[in-house]
């Protein structure tokens, strides 16, 4: 009975009818089979499709924004005008301080921010023991990442300039922008050191190796790549932040480039935003806006190109 | 027959008056609220192969976590009874954990070389351990290789990535790597689970090799491993330790019809 029968409950009653097992129970599948594979196939399809649009704008908007600057700016790109300080109310000359001015902040706040990153993300992901402790860090660390970046400017201005007294300069730039960097630095070194297998830290400390000797020599070169990933957005957020540092570093003018971290400096963003708000001739310095920020864009590339390129060998190291 | 019979006796003998190396007295192990191990009494004797048989989940595998402490590592996990090696107690808080795992060395399931040159991988318990010689290292590293049997196929290609080796290979040097800081005790959890029945077999020749001078523990989930390997052999059921004995006993004519269900085969 069982081997030749089946019994099958239509939904709305109760009753048990029987079928011939051998001819309908396959009828039934292939049908219900065909029918479906039909639409969940369409289902597919049009999904694939949204999710290729979606793709696709972002690619064309990186793609728009940066013809859009070099198709406008690559004329007043000049040998002069990457090589000379502003002249005539800044409606001639080049950018020269500005370009020095941005690399100092944006190295200057890698440099302060990586250190202090990675030590954190370390010991948030290998030696905090899970608990209240760590939950408040975490929700600190998470809340400094939605932090208006205006609002890091004020902090800058109100603790590194005036109460710490380094007045407007590079080093309270840098600070303020390293500042700002430390939860994308620590959230991609967190992520990177989660990728690194478990089974690599039980092989280490199975030898006989302590905990830092493990973080040190095993854990954190695996994450390499990883953290270097973070350094990159850290750096190339730095470097085209304006509000942070136009109270704590970046000055209207100097045409001096800079000789101390106390110095007062000019940076492409800031000048970007002086020419296209406050300049004395607007219209005139059009062209210089697109070329500055052609130089600003090709900068943050090209230092992200230097990092890719550094995390490609270290991963081809690596394997 | 008679000289066969007797030969055996002899050594059954030497066997019954080997030293105990871990003996382990009233052991229960709790991950959280979750208890998984049950009041474990057993004594490993120096120089053999023990072999931890059961079905999964029945906390052979903790078990042989507990010997050097690996389970320090999840936070919620609590260890009473008692775990001597060479009679002292490696839970006392005056043993230093460190010390205790560079004596008990520890083989995993999957292969898990650094991902860094095959001579750093071997090298790496040295220079942890504070070695910086650099010729007794080169020495240390090549004696490692040939005691895993391996030195052989790779001695050409030290310096290359432990990762483009074979899933036997990369699992001989982390045996190569684990007997570089001269350990006592090798654990083995499931050494050769991942890998195909030629290299299973290399592992198991090289177990063979290596007991001799070392006290293995290797935990397996094929009984004919066991059943090839070992010296002698500890069922676990549910967390607890049913029935152990001499492998050859425990096999042919075990105590508890439970044991024999479960190397039978008709576990249910």
């Amino acid at each position: 009975m069982a081997e030749t029968h089946i019994l099958t409950n239509n939904q709305s009653g109760m009753q048990p009818v029987q079928i011939h097992a051998s001819e309908k129970k396959i009828n039934t599948l292939e049908s219900s089979f065909n029918r479906v594979h039909g639409r969940r196939k369409r289902i597919q399809q049009v999904l694939f499709m949204l999710f290729r649009t979606a793709a696709i704008i972002n690619g064309m908007g990186l793609f728009m924004v940066v013809f859009f600057i070099a198709w406008n700016g690559w004329e007043a790109v000049t040998w002069e005008f990457l090589t000379q300080a502003p002249t005539d109310s800044m409606t001639k000359g080049g950018i020269l301080p500005c370009i020095v001015g941005t690399l100092c902040l944006g190295i200057g706040a890698i440099f302060v921010a990586l250190p202090i990153g990675i030590a954190s993300a370390v010991y948030l992901n290998e030696y905090a023991r899970p608990g209240k402790v760590l939950r408040v860090i975490r929700l600190g660390i998470n809340n400094l990442a939605g932090v208006p970046s205006v609002v890091f400017g004020l902090f800058g201005l109100a603790f590194f300039v005036t109460w710490m007294g380094m007045g407007e300069s590079i080093l309270a730039g840098v600070l303020t922008l390293g500042a700002l960097t430390l939860p994308v630095i620590i959230g991609s070194t967190e992520e990177a050191l989660k990728a690194v297998p478990n089974t690599y830290r039980e092989a280490s400390l199975a030898l006989g190796a302590t905990k830092w000797q493990t973080i040190h020599q095993v854990v954190l070169p695996a994450a390499l790549p990883g953290i270097l990933t973070g350094a990159i957005l850290g750096l190339s957020r730095a470097a085209g932040e304006t509000a942070p540092i136009m109270f704590t570093a970046a000055v209207f003018f100097t045409p001096t480039l800079p000789t101390s971290p106390f110095s007062k400096i000019m940076a492409l963003p800031y000048h970007i935003y002086v020419l296209a708000t406050a300049g004395t001739n607007i219209e005139a310095t059009r062209p210089l806006q697109y070329g500055t920020s052609l130089v600003l864009i090709a900068l943050v590339l090209g230092m992200n190109l230097v990092a890719i390129v550094w995390r490609a060998r270290l991963r081809k190291k690596i394997k | 027959m008679a000289g066969q019979a007797s030969k055996k006796d002899q050594i059954k003998k030497e066997i019954m008056t080997e030293k105990i190396k871990i003996r382990a007295r009233h052991l229960n192990f709790f991950y959280g609220h979750a208890q998984a191990l049950y009041d474990i009494s057993l004594d490993i004797k120096s120089s053999q192969v023990t072999a931890l048989i059961g079905p999964s989940g029945c906390g052979k595998s903790t078990f042989l976590r507990c010997l050097n402490r690996m389970n320090d590592l999840i936070p919620i996990s609590r260890v009473a009874g008692e775990i001597t090696l060479d009679d002292v107690n490696i839970n006392d808080p005056s043993v230093d954990v460190v010390m205790l795992r560079r004596r008990v060395g520890m083989v995993f399931q999957k292969p898990n070389p650094f991902p860094k040159t095959i001579f750093e991988n071997v090298a790496y318990g040295l220079k942890v351990n504070g070695v910086s010689d650099r010729v007794f290292i080169e020495s240390r590293v090549e004696e490692s290789l040939k005691k895993a049997a391996l030195w052989d196929e790779i001695k050409d290609r030290l310096h290359e990535s432990a990762l483009g080796l074979s899933g036997g290979q990369q699992q001989r040097l982390c045996i190569a790597r684990a007997l570089a800081v001269e350990p006592e005790i090798v654990l083995m959890d499931e050494p050769a689970s991942a890998l195909d029945p030629i290299a299973t077999q290399k592992i198991e020749d090289l177990i063979g090799e290596l007991k001799e001078n070392y006290t293995i523990i290797i935990v397996t989930h094929s009984m004919q491993q066991a059943a090839r390997v070992s010296d002698r052999t500890a069922f676990f059921y549910m967390g607890k330790l049913i029935e152990m004995d001499e492998t050859e006993t425990l096999f042919t004519r075990p105590r508890l019809k439970q044991t024999e269900d479960y190397i039978t085969g008709r576990f249910g």
